[in-house]
Parts: C-alpha cells; sequence; structure tokens
C-alpha cells in the first residue's frame, strides 16, 4: 500500500491544475494517475487554438495549453504514474491502479480527486436504422486517428451533430482534403461555440442543417452513404424530407457524457442532469474527502472553466486534509425555467467568500435575463444578449446575499424573457 | 452598407455590426473587447485566419506532430498553406515552439511546433 | 488442396461439427467467405439456449433442442464457455393467452421437457418483480440457460484448430462439382477437394445446396433487430421473458446476457437478401414497444448498440439435416433457424453419426483433446490471481478497454490463438473490448494499433471485419 495525501485521478487539465492548486496550498504527497502515455488528457489530440484566452490571456492550442501544467507539474514533486489505469476506488479512499510496469498498486488516500473527464456518446444510444458498416465513429475518436496517428479515416464526410468536436472535425478534414458534405443538427440550433460555425463551416462553405438528423446508413463493409431527414419539433423525422448523401464516412458529434464509473462504483451521487456528482462549492462530493472537477463533473465549453473549477477542487481537497474544510450549513441550488442545472448543487451559507453558480441553459434566447432569487427575494437579474445550450453560464453569489438565507433556503437561478 | 459577423477572435463569438462606405469600415459595434474590432475590420478588408495541422516528423513517438501558424494568415491562402506543410519534413526531437516552416508561402508567418515530441 | 471433410460456414453450427470431426484421424477444413468465424445468424441472434417446448413434437427441432440442452452443458465445460442456467418465462399477458401456456408445457412435456410449470400472476412479480402490469401468468422453464453463440462458435473454431483442423477464412465456395468420387470445390482461395461435403451455410446454404444440382431446400431470410443495453439494466430480470408466440417466432424476449446485458428483440421480417444485416426503424421500434409490455422499466435510454441478424427460416419448417439426395456425400445442416443454437452440440452428434455411417467408420485419434484452455478473463479475477498474472506478463497489466476493463494481454492471446483475431471486430468477439458503453470510443484506435502491429501491416490495412470494411485511408502526411 502506498501512502498519499491526495491522489487524482486524471492527469487532464483538471487534474494537474487540482494538483498543482493542493501543491501550492501545502499539500506533500500528491500522485496524479493518468491512463495515457503522457500527461494532457484529451488536449493532446486537440490541435486547433482556442484555449487559454481567458487563463492566459493568449489564444493556444491543446496541446500547449496542456504543455504549459505539464512544465509547472514537472517542476513539483507531485508523482506521476501514466499509461495507468485505475480500477477501483473503496469506501475508504484506497484507489486501486494498474499498469505493466508496476502491476498492481494501491494508493491509500487521505482525499481523491476525481477527473476523468468525459466520453462521446457513441452510435449506439442513438437508434440511428440500418447497415453497421466500417467509417462511423465519433468526431473525437477520428480526431485521434488525424491528429495523433496521422491517418485518414475517410474522405467524403457527413457530421451528424453540431458540438464543436464536430465542427473542430469538419475544418480539420477538409484542410487534409477530405470532402464534408454537410453538418446535420437535431436541434433547431447549434450545439457549438458561434465562432467554430463562422471559422470552420462557413470559412470552407460546409453547409449547416438544423433540425436534421441522419436516419439511416448505408453500405456492407464501408459506409456508402447515409438517409439524412428533416425533423418535426418533437425531433422526430418528417416522412417525405428523407435525402440520400452519399459519403464513407459518418462522424458522431452527438454528445459528452462524464465517465463517473469509478464514482458510482465508490457510491458517489451523482446528479441526473449533469450526469456528474453532486457537489458541493468546494467541488466535494457526498462521500467525504472525494473531490471532483472538469468534464468529469460537468461538460464544460472551454477549458479555462475546468482550470478554474480544478483550482477550487485543489484548494477544496488542500483544506480537507489539512482539517480546514469548514463545515456550516449547506442548502440546495436549483435551476428552473430554462436552467437546465448548477455546479455546484450545494452551497455553504456560512462560507466566507462569493462563489460562482455554473449552468447551462436549454435552447437559445436572445436578449432574456438571468434572475438568481432565494426565498421569493431576487438577489440578481443581469440581461444576456445571448444564452445558448452550447455555452456555459455563470452567476455570482455574494457573501452578502448568503447573510440572509437559513437551513431551508434555496437559491433558484431561472431564465427570465 | 451594413454587415453583420460572428467575432472569432475568442470563444465568446460576439455579434458584430460593422457599417461600410465606399469600401471603408466606418464604424464597428456589438463587440466586446478591442480584439473584436481589430477582427471586424480585417475581416472586411482581409480576413485572417489562424491555421492549425499536423506536419510529419521522422524518428518521433507519433508519426505527426501538431503545428500552428505563429499569427493569423489570411483566409485564402491557407490550403497553400497546408500544400506546403504537408510536403515538409521534421525530425525528433521537436519541441513546443520551434520552428518549421520560415516564411510560409512568403507571408511572413513562421509553422510552429505546438507540442514536444522528444523521440523514439 | 485436398481435404476427408469439407464444412461450409463457420457458424456455431458449421464450428461445433468441424469439432466433432476434428476427433478423427482424418482432414478435416472449416471453409468461411468472411474474415472470421461466427459472422452470421451466430452473431446476432437471442443467445439463449431454450428449454425444448416450442417445438412441434416429433420434429428434428424437437428432438435437437432437448438434446442440445444435455450435450450444451459439457460442451461448453469442455469449450471454458460461460453457460448460465437462469431459467425462462412465457409471459401470458391476458386470461386468453393462458390456455396457450398450458398448450406449450403439454408440448414442451411431450418433448422431454423437465420441470415446466405455470405460475400465476403473483408468484410471477415475485419471480420478476419487474414484469409488467398487465402479466397474469408465465409457464416457467427450469432448463432455459444463456450462452453467449460467438464465444461457443470461436471456442469451437480454436479446439478444431488445436486438433488438426483447418479453419479457411475468405473462402467463398461458388462452384461444386463432382468428379473422380470427390468434390471438388471452386473457392476465393482456389480449388479445394473433399471427399464429403457438410452444408452448413446457414442463410445461404439452399444456394450452396444448388451448387451440386440440389434445389430441394428453400431458406427464407428471417430478419430480426436488436437492442443491447448496459450492464447497469442487466439485472432488470434474471430470467429470459418470452411473450406468446407468434408464426413469425417466438416473439420479443426480454433476457439478461451471459456477459451481464440486457439484450431485447428479436423483430421478425422476411427479406430477400440473406446478407442485409441493416436495422430497419420499424423494427427497433416494434421491439421497443413489445418489450416494455414485458418489462416496462426498459429504457432506450440505456442502449448501448442495436443490430440485426438473419435467421434462415427453412419453408419446411424443420431443420434439414442429412444426405442430400443428389449425392449422399452431401450432407446438409440448413435451415437452422431457433432453436439452433441449442440444437447446435446435438446437430454436430447427429452429423457425427451419419458420416461415420457412410464411411463405415473414421479412425480416432489417440491424442485428440477435447478441452480448450479457460482464456484469461481479467475482469474476473481477484486482485491477487490479478498481481499473479501480470507478474508472469506485463502485458496484463495494460488496460486497453476501459469499460469492460480488457488488459492488451488479452488481446494478444486472442490474435495469436488457433483461428485467431483478425480484425477489430474479431478481437471484439474474443475479448469484449469495444463492447461496452461507449463501444470502442476509446480502446478502438488502440486496438487497430495492436493488430497492426502484432500482424505486421500498416495501421490502414486493419479492417472492422475483413473485406473492404478499412477503418482509415491513407497517411494524412
Amino acid at each position: 500500500m502506498l501512502n498519499y495525501d491526495l491522489v487524482v485521478v486524471g492527469g487532464g487539465p483538471a487534474g494537474m491544475a487540482a494538483a498543482l492548486k493542493a501543491k501550492e496550498e501545502g499539500v506533500e504527497k500528491i500522485v496524479i494517475l493518468e491512463r495515457a502515455e503522457t500527461l494532457g488528457g484529451i488536449l493532446e489530440q486537440c490541435i486547433h487554438t482556442g484555449f487559454g484566452l481567458h487563463y492566459f490571456g493568449e489564444e493556444l492550442s491543446g496541446p500547449e495549453y496542456a504543455g504549459r501544467f505539464i512544465e509547472l507539474v514537472e517542476k513539483t514533486d507531485i508523482d506521476v504514474f501514466t499509461d495507468t489505469m485505475v480500477l477501483n476506488i473503496s469506501d475508504d479512499n484506497v484507489v486501486t491502479a494498474v499498469n505493466n510496469n508496476e502491476g498492481l498498486m494501491q494508493f491509500k488516500a487521505i482525499a481523491v480527486v476525481l477527473a476523468m473527464g468525459c466520453r462521446e456518446r457513441p452510435r449506439g444510444a442513438l437508434s440511428i436504422a440500418g447497415s453497421r458498416p466500417a467509417g462511423i465513429m465519433t468526431a473525437g475518436t477520428a480526431q485521434k486517428y488525424v491528429n495523433i496517428d496521422g491517418y485518414m479515416p475517410g474522405k467524403k464526410v457527413v457530421i451528424l451533430g453540431s458540438g464543436d468536436i464536430g465542427l473542430i472535425m469538419a475544418r480539420r478534414m477538409t484542410l487534409e482534403g477530405a470532402e464534408v458534405k454537410v453538418v446535420c443538427e437535431l436541434m433547431p440550433y447549434s450545439g457549438g461555440l458561434t465562432r467554430n460555425i463562422v471559422q470552420c463551416l462557413d470559412d470552407f462553405g460546409i453547409p449547416l442543417r438544423l433540425s436534421c438528423t441522419v436516419v439511416a446508413t448505408h453500405g456492407k463493409e464501408r459506409l456508402e452513404g447515409v438517409t439524412i431527414a428533416q425533423v418535426d419539433d418533437k425531433l422526430q423525422a418528417i416522412p417525405g424530407t428523407e435525402e440520400y448523401i452519399e459519403c464513407d464516412t459518418l462522424l458522431l458529434s452527438v454528445g459528452l457524457i462524464p465517465e463517473n464509473e469509478l464514482s458510482k462504483d465508490v457510491g458517489v451521487e451523482l446528479d441526473r442532469v449533469t450526469s456528474g456528482p453532486v457537489v458541493d462549492e468546494y467541488r466535494e462530493t457526498l462521500h467525504p474527502g472525494i473531490f471532483a472537477c472538469g468534464n468529469v463533473l460537468q461538460v464544460h465549453d472551454l477549458v479555462d472553466y475546468v482550470t478554474e473549477e480544478s483550482q477550487i477542487a485543489g484548494k477544496g481537497a488542500a483544506d480537507y486534509i489539512f482539517g480546514k474544510k469548514k463545515g456550516g450549513t449547506f442548502i440546495n441550488t436549483k435551476g428552473i425555467n430554462g436552467v437546465r442545472y448548477i455546479v455546484p448543487q450545494r452551497v455553504n451559507i456560512e462560507g466566507e467568500e462569493n462563489l460562482k453558480l455554473y449552468f447551462r441553459v436549454g435552447q437559445v434566447y436572445k436578449g432574456a435575463k438571468v434572475v438568481v432569487e432565494c426565498d421569493g427575494k431576487i438577489l440578481s437579474s443581469k440581461k444576456k444578449v445571448k444564452l445558448a445550450p452550447g455555452e456555459m453560464e455563470n452567476v455570482v453569489i455574494t457573501t452578502e446575499m448568503l447573510k440572509d438565507m437559513n437551513k431551508d433556503s434555496e437559491i433558484v437561478v431561472r431564465v427570465e424573457e | 452598407m451594413k454587415k453583420n459577423l460572428i467575432c472569432v477572435a475568442c470563444p465568446l463569438g460576439c455579434p458584430i455590426d460593422v457599417e461600410i462606405e465606399n469600401g471603408e469600415v466606418v464604424s464597428v459595434t456589438g463587440n466586446t473587447c478591442k480584439r473584436g474590432d481589430a477582427y471586424a475590420r480585417t475581416e472586411i478588408t482581409n480576413p485572417m485566419r489562424s491555421l492549425t495541422t499536423s506536419v510529419k516528423i521522422e524518428g518521433g513517438v507519433h508519426p505527426v506532430v501538431p503545428v500552428k501558424s505563429a499569427s493569423p494568415v489570411p483566409k485564402g491562402k491557407m490550403f497553400d498553406c497546408m500544400e506546403e506543410i504537408n510536403k515538409a519534413v521534421v525530425k525528433a526531437p521537436v519541441k513546443i515552439g520551434d520552428v518549421i516552416i520560415e516564411n510560409i508561402c512568403g507571408l511572413g508567418v513562421d509553422i510552429v511546433a505546438t507540442n514536444c515530441d522528444p523521440g523514439k | 488442396m485436398k481435404y476427408d471433410v469439407a464444412v461450409i460456414g463457420a457458424g456455431v453450427v458449421g464450428s461445433l461439427i468441424t469439432r466433432e470431426l476434428s476427433k478423427y484421424n482424418i482432414r478435416v477444413a472449416l471453409l468461411e467467405r468472411c474474415n472470421d468465424c461466427a459472422m452470421g445468424a451466430t452473431k446476432a441472434n437471442s443467445a439463449i439456449v431454450h428449454a425444448g417446448f416450442d417445438a412441434v413434437p416429433g420434429t428434428l427441432k424437437a428432438k435437437l433442442n432437448v438434446r442440445g440442452v444435455e450435450l450444451m452443458k459439457k460442451t461448453c465445460k469442455e469449450l471454458s464457455v460461460p453457460l448460465k442456467n437462469n431459467e425462462a418465462l412465457v409471459v401470458a399477458f391476458s386470461e386468453e393467452e393462458m390456455p396457450h401456456l398450458e398448450m406449450l408445457k403439454d408440448r414442451g412435456e411431450q418433448n422431454g421437457v423437465p420441470g415446466l410449470r405455470i405460475v400465476r400472476r403473483e408468484e410471477l412479480v415475485e419471480l420478476e418483480p419487474n414484469i409488467g402490469d398487465s402479466a397474469v401468468g408465465a409457464l416457467v422453464a427450469p432448463t432455459s440457460s444463456i450462452v453467449c453463440p460467438y464465444e461457443l462458435t470461436i471456442a469451437g473454431v480454436e479446439n478444431a484448430v488445436t486438433n488438426g483442423a483447418e479453419f479457411l477464412r475468405n473462402c467463398e465456395v461458388t462452384a461444386i462439382d463432382y468428379i473422380d468420387d470427390a468434390f471438388k470445390l471452386t473457392t476465393s482461395l482456389g480449388e479445394i477437394t473433399a471427399e464429403y461435403v457438410i452444408n452448413a451455410a446457414g442463410v445461404h446454404s439452399g444456394e450452396i445446396a444448388s451448387l451440386i444440382g440440389d434445389n430441394s431446400i428453400e431458406i427464407v431470410v428471417r430478419h430480426g433487430d436488436y437492442y443491447l443495453l448496459d450492464k447497469s439494466q442487466g439485472s432488470l430480470v434474471s430470467r429470459t421473458i418470452f411473450q406468446c408466440p407468434t408464426k413469425m417466432g417466438k416473439g420479443v424476449l426480454v433476457s439478461p446476457t451471459v456477459d451481464g446485458n440486457l439484450i431485447v428483440g428479436p423483430s421478425a421480417e422476411d427479406i430477400d437478401n440473406g446478407d442485409d444485416v441493416a436495422t430497419t426503424s420499424v423494427g427497433l421500434e416494434k421491439i421497443y414497444v413489445n418489450a416494455i409490455k414485458s418489462v416496462p422499466a426498459v429504457s432506450l435510454r440505456n442502449a448501448i448498440t442495436s443490430f440485426s441478424g438473419n435467421r434462415a427460416h427453412p419453408t419446411s419448417d424443420d431443420f434439414i439435416i442429412g444426405s442430400s439426395d443428389v449425392n449422399k456425400k452431401f450432407i446438409n445442416a440448413a435451415g437452422i433457424e431457433s432453436p439452433g443454437l441449442s440444437s447446435a452440440p446435438a446437430i454436430a452428434e447427429m452429423i457425427d453419426g451419419i458420416i461415420n455411417e457412410l464411411s463405415g467408420g473414421f479412425e480416432k485419434k489417440a491424442d485428440f483433446n477435447p478441452v480448450r484452455p479457460e482464456p484469461v478473463r481479467f475482469r474476473h479475477l481477484s486482485t491477487e490471481e490479478r498481481a499473479g498474472l501480470i507478474e508472469k506478463n506485463k502485458a496484463y497489466g495494460r488496460i486497453v478497454c476501459r469499460c469492460e476493463t480488457i488488459t492488451e494481454g488479452e488481446i494478444l492471446d486472442a490474435i495469436h490463438a488457433p483461428a485467431g483475431a483478425r480484425d477489430v471486430d474479431g478481437v471484439k468477439r474474443r475479448t469484449r473490448a469495444g463492447m461496452g458503453r461507449c463501444q470502442g470510443g476509446f480502446c478502438g484506435s488502440k486496438v487497430v494499433e495492436i493488430l497492426a502491429r502484432e500482424l505486421n501491416v500498416p495501421m490502414n490495412e486493419i479492417t472492422k471485419f475483413g473485406g473492404q470494411s478499412k477503418i482509415m485511408y491513407h497517411k494524412t502526411k
């Protein structure tokens, strides 16, 4: 058994930021367990730019953003095990992991930070009818083939889902000589950042079809084409609108799912909407000593916010390790009227610092207000030019606001049109 | 003439209105920072884009190493740049920031590595 | 290439026949047109070892099903294939359906199925708390089991090859002549000569028989769609839940799989093309609607994949097993639809009998070994066993498939096994890498990498399942 103060599961941007923050706070023995061959997580294959504008004030590529944290980790005495898979976490915070060098390892930890990230929704979850030939893959898998392995997974491409990875891959495949025929989006709005529609689709004349989905795949061995169709307001395909598109590749960018298998096994309670753990403002789950941050907690739009969140978790873990974690009275937060969820789900009304509540909305709003209220009293109301499901929003809760709350209070965030 | 743009300078994606008279930008509104103003002006006259791709590497851990244009290149020149990048081969080791191709296509912009590859 | 026996078709039937014949001192070849075994109906069916109450008494189906259930235990034990006796229920959803259960019970008893009994709702709910509200009673079949059909097939081929049989993949038979007391098979691998031919070609068994001029086999391709649900749903029911059968088959079932998932299906639709395994939105909708009648908690939110398979439905409604009227040395094992998986060991036994009678009895091998060693299944091992295993071989310390906890060592074993994996789906069926909830999103590219390395070919030559099913095209640079 190896004894550590803090075990961080996952060496992507979340895990690194949490570990670094804990180190900065004075935690001595920290280990990061990473399943890939290097630290960096999914950023290693995100070779496009757009990372770091908030955190570093400059526009970096994924590997560059990760590289800055890797460099910092290397300068500390944080232990790192790469190519190492965590198999389970026990109730008393023993983390069992395995790699082909050290074999099975058990880490006894005072605190654990969950930073496993998320995975892409596969085709199976979509129930698209048709054959199952080669050439149907998630956009992230294609991204790995192109950017890491250096192979083209296709020549004529249809992309289902306008999430950011799908949009980014539309440009990437085009630059490498593929023909991206269309991006279909089931919803009446895009799930990705607007700027990615401009610079990944518009720049290359790739059409974006909203309220449109793939209803069938064709081809026996390799994909030969797909049938797309318009959908109605119940998201059902409208008969008669079917259109056959010849293609050899279908990339899916249809959502990300926080990877919480380990969390579930140890009994960490999950939020039904985020599919991530229920946490308080310190990012501690309901399981004492287990913290969560990054995409395992909630799917983020920008890595900068992952870093921010993970530093909170790293600080929280450090406080826990030093026995400094604030007790207090925790109340629930709740999103209604278009606010799909809120992270953190629990807030300490005796907390001594301002805090941010992060959320996403369920549809596109223009000129709507984000209203925060508690016990019927409006705490803040802010007009937003635009609110979109693809973008994470936040509201600030000040210690001043917390003062008037009691154990039965509930902080509610809603959209007001 | 009025033109509506979505700023791509950062992930915020501000909607920008540009007023153009005789090919000259007379006003930019809707942007929330200076970068937005600059983006709108060049977008009307000479749109520029950052280019990110990869280049072949010999003796590396992976067969390719990611690169970017050190500063934006004209939008219309992206495929010319790709052609030149696709011909290039670098040898490991490579560090972040290493110049892979100088002054690509005579645009005065270098292509630099965005990840390290210490070699096998 | 000269053989004593050529078996055409490496589904579960061809696999177990070849294994049965590999115990003799003869040359046996298993010819498969795909890149792997278990590529037809075998890889896409309900995965049930039926008790045997369904078939009409006196038919081959009835006889071989019940015999198959008896043999299956031994076969699975020898081949180290998990078999779980989970029982089955045929549920009646109205009082009008109850007499049908009596009929099935009666039929089953005539067929020799032990232990059948009928329960009313109270007891049914105790057995399966998640059963639908409209269920009024059920027939309980205690001898029904679940097994993984492709695992059984792969194990059978592996064991046959270990015992000297040859597995010829990508070997499509296009013509058969009978010259000088031997069959000359024209195949995509060249000419193959054999004294006996066994036709186990599934949906194509009619076409294969017609190559020798035997046009007596009429096969209708019966298409069925399935959903496979996440392991978190695998315990919604513990028994296989059937509905009252229709003339198109046993209807939609909801069942745990031996690997712990939940399977829902099949639909049933007769189609023309035996190779068309595209799911249909109509079929998928139909199975969902029927499944929630049995088990309302079934939710497609938890579907990890959908697939379909084609059953070889003989118009005669019974298995076609025996010498062809055209040439007695051409032996059919055709029209094997449900309960084909359940019957497969018994079909192999029957073919063994037929061919030995024709040949006057083959000489047995002294060193035949019926045992296929149990593959390493890291996920089922204790911490101590895992540690010991990694000490012996470090490749078992590298997890490639996270969802199913599959190690690189297991993938290497699958590739280097007799008749080992040659493509991504082959690795998946042998190890379960890519079978989990992310469906290969994480491990898919790693499996491609390992296959390329072990088979010593570039990554872009690795296929999903042979043929043109390439995963990647050219290098980007």
